[in-house]
């Protein structure tokens, strides 16, 4: 695929990779926000080509895996109902609720579809008038221009069927939750590329500061991860803390202009939490009041959720860079991807399922 | 939280709602929603996510970043033989 | 005397005669009366028609040579939709059994098939598949030598579900199966990755992406044996079906307790095919192949099992992606195309599009 198959370049990425070994000098500790970027290094084996003075830890930038369990149980307890058609994202099918996912919803008759797009969710309500049908809205900022134009496009068509249950999340809240901590070890960030291209990087400009942190917009094949490395490293080794750009051919620092109009017009900033870290303030999006119609929390009667978290699962503290995987107590034995305890277990970008996938050479 | 992939316009239909598009995605089309992206015409790159366009990619800037690169390879390569020299 | 001769004579019917009154499968074809009778002679037996049906017997009669060993498989099919672009249920179903009987070093002499109809199923559908199926059948030089048909209320069955088995010969004294691929040897691969299942899913429509992308289902055992004779030490033959190449070798590498390490650069991969699981986010080797085989043969015969597929129609694109070795024991491993080495897990699950 064009402007994909060149950024894997293999004679590139030695090239990239010398300069990293040359670089570097002093063990450094870098996270990448973004589970699309964990998988890609995962996949590749970017981390055992890296020197071994850099430790990547790996942040919580799966929507799938922080969509707080109350709204997964909200989610399962709307598919549920009869006359419901849920739609959704295809990982977010086998999210552990606090006693059941998505897929036993539909083994006990619930209807849930698999979508690849939020628009297409709306294509289903068009043609089930007589049914009720659900989106559910996961997402960080790259997610919300399609996900609000399900609603703009709802609202278009007037449909009375069609509405969301928002999930959204927002970074740069969840990047001072991180760096605030006691216990943060993360030196140097890999901005999430996709996120920014959406809403550029004006935004880490005081996180950087605040926090005088190295943050660079990273892409996600192995060339442009390990582009990111290289400028983070080359800031640590300088004792420079800026904001970059490495993935330049999509983002730019103001970002995509009409996209945030997009996301301004249908959200309106709120609390939420995260799955395994808690409550973040001011870390998400919902609906404006003016949209509450399409607002499936309004639609259906969900309220007494009681959720019921697993005991031994630490998707939290991996999901903060403090733990990794193989440290889970549960790890591979009562957790596993076909048996998860937590989300980062389920989600092909959770650094529990990439971990358990990639890199368990020794078999039991 | 970003599984987007590069692909190129062939198609824009304006709608009522929304700028709407067919893009290829090197061999397989989609449709596409393209109201973020007011400015791209047929033949452009696009980035999708989820059925939506998140920005024009640009194939210049994507040439500028893999000419870097050979050009340190290029760097790279004098470095270690200078030092294989002096060594 | 008179009513007989006009009445309409069905036995003699060559071409097939559409069911009269019937455009779809109703619960009285299954009843296994007169309607379960017309059902076979006009749906069944104007494409299947060889000694062994025709005798009409509960059983078939085969003769099979004393002392030989006999290989016997079985499979039941589901897919939706039923007819894709390249194939079809049937073809599915024949070609499924065919390359698992030769994929022991057999020669497959003959298949049964099982028929669940589910009422409201097209009749026309049904001759299509039928039809299709005879078709593989003469392809791969088998017959299908006996068959049953019941029928099943709307909505307990995906319109039709077929289950084949297929009985086969060994006219030498190959030791070929799972267990038996060795350190050393050379692991290849007769084709392209994925077609079959990203153009299964194409054609469902659900994740609504249009590619010109056909199923690679076909009847391997001609070529398989054309790879025998060139290559008669070979080790291990298997079809990556479901789960993939990499499931597939993964069993391989369990079963003979060996280490069997892949190229991923190696891996052929038609273009289409690549960007629709880049989109998905799926991974190419783990997704679902029904005309393809992997061969693993020791080194010195490598080389003619090469060519004996390149020549083949069915192994154009046959190329070497890796090696049996010795440790890590029971594992997979990718050389991923920058370099690095990482395990290749079996598939967990189902395979899911994402979004991350």
């Amino acid at each position: 695929m064009k402007y994909l198959d060149e950024f894997r370049n293999a004679d590139l990425v030695k090239i990239v990779l010398e300069k990293i070994h040359r670089t570097v000098k002093h063990p450094w500790v870098l996270m990448e926000i973004c589970g699309g970027q964990t998988h890609s290094i995962m996949q590749n084996g970017i981390d055992q080509l890296l020197p071994s003075e850099i430790e990547l830890v790996h942040g919580p930038g799966c929507p799938v895996c922080v969509t707080s369990l109350e709204l997964v149980d909200k989610a399962l307890a709307i598919a549920s109902m009869p006359n419901v058609i849920m739609t959704s994202f295809g990982d977010m099918l086998r999210v552990p609720g606090s006693n059941r996912d998505l897929f036993s919803v539909r083994a006990s008759g619930g209807q849930v579809k698999i979508v690849y797009s939020p628009l297409d969710a709306v294509k289903v309500a068009q043609a089930n008038p007589d049914k009720e049908v659900v989106f559910f809205a996961v997402g960080f900022e790259t997610t919300a221009p399609a996900n609000i134009m399900s609603v703009v496009q709802a609202q278009a068509l007037g449909l009375k069927n069609f509405s969301v249950l928002v999930s959204q999340v927002t970074v740069p809240p969840a990047m001072h939750a991180i760096l605030g901590s006691p216990e943060n070890r993360v030196q140097g960030f890999l901005a999430a590329g996709h996120v920014c291209a959406v809403m550029g990087y004006h935004e880490y400009l005081p996180i950087a500061e605040k926090y005088r942190i190295p943050i660079v917009v990273t892409g996600f094949e192995p060339l442009d991860i390990l582009k990111g490395i290289l400028m983070t490293v080359e800031q640590l080794e300088a004792g420079k803390f800026e904001v970059e750009n490495a993935y330049g051919r999509v983002v730019s620092k103001e970002g995509n202009i009409p996209a945030q109009a997009l996301i301004k017009k249908v959200y309106e900033d709120c609390d939420r939490n995260w799955r395994g870290i808690g409550m973040i303030p001011m870390s998400g999006w919902r609906l404006r009041p003016e949209y509450a119609e399409f607002d499936a929390e309004k639609r259906f009667s969900v309220e007494n959720i009681k959720t019921k978290e697993s005991d031994i699962c630490i998707a939290g503290q991996v999901l903060q860079g403090m733990k990794k995987p193989p440290q889970c107590p549960a790890f591979g034995t009562l957790c596993t991807p076909e048996n998860p305890l937590g989300a980062t277990m389920v989600s092909s970008e959770g650094a529990c399922a990439a971990y358990y996938r990639y890199a368990r050479v020794e078999k039991e | 939280m970003c599984l987007a992939v590069p692909g190129k316009i062939t198609e824009i239909t304006q709608t009522p709602i929304a700028k709407m598009g067919k893009v290829d995605f090197g061999g397989v089309t989609r449709e596409v929603c393209l109201e973020a992206v007011p400015e791209a015409e047929i033949g452009s790159y696009v980035i999708v996510h989820a059925g939506f366009a998140l920005n024009t990619l640009s194939e210049r800037e994507a040439e500028e970043t893999l000419e870097a690169l050979r050009e340190l390879g290029e760097i790279e390569g004098e470095l270690l033989m200078d030092e294989s020299s002096q060594g | 005397m008179d009513e007989q001769k006009n009445a309409i004579n069905l036995q003699s019917a060559v071409c097939p005669v559409p069911l009269r009154h019937y455009d779809k499968i109703v619960m009285g074809h299954g009843s296994g009366g007169r309607m379960t009778q017309e059902l076979i002679q006009q749906c069944f037996l104007p494409y299947l028609s060889n000694p062994a049906l025709s005798a009409s017997n509960d059983f078939a009669d085969l003769q099979i040579p004393t002392g030989k060993r006999v290989a016997v498989s079985t499979d039941s099919h589901i897919v939706s939709p039923l007819i894709f672009p390249g194939g079809d249920i049937g073809r599915l179903a024949v070609c499924g059994t065919v390359n698992d009987v030769a994929m022991s070093g057999a020669v497959p002499v003959g298949l049964t098939a099982g028929f669940i109809l589910e009422e409201g199923l097209s009749t026309d559908l049904l001759m299509q598949v039928v039809k299709s199926m005879a078709e593989s059948a003469e392809e791969a030089g088998v017959a299908i030598v006996a068959g049953d048909t019941k029928v099943v209320e709307r909505g307990k069955a995906d319109g039709l579900f077929i289950t084949t088995s297929g009985v086969g010969v060994y006219d030498n004294d190959f030791q070929i199966g799972g267990a038996e691929a060795k350190p050393g040897d050379v692991v290849m691969i007769s084709g392209t990755m994925g077609d079959h299942g990203i153009a299964v899913l194409a054609a469902r429509g659900e994740l609504a992406f249009e590619m010109q992308i056909q199923s690679d289902v076909a009847p391997l055992n001609l070529m398989i044996q054309q790879v025998l004779s060139a290559a008669p030490h070979t080790h291990v033959l298997r079809d990556p079906t479901r789960g993939g190449l990499a499931t597939t070798l993964n069993e391989i590498a369990e079963q003979s307790r060996i280490n069997i390490t892949v190229e991923e650069s190696a891996v052929p991969v038609r273009p289409e095919v690549q960007s629709a699981c880049e989109m998905l986010g799926f991974d190419l080797l783990y997704v679902a192949n029904e005309g393809k085989l992997i061969v693993i043969v020791p080194e010195d015969e490598a080389q003619a099992a090469l060519q004996a597929m390149q020549s083949h129609k069915y192994g154009k694109n046959a190329c070497i992606i890796g090696r049996v070795n010795e440790t890590p024991a029971r594992r997979v491993l990718l050389k991923t195309q920058i370099g690095a080495t990482r395990v290749l897990d079996v598939m967990a699950g189902e395979m899911l599009p994402r979004i991350c």
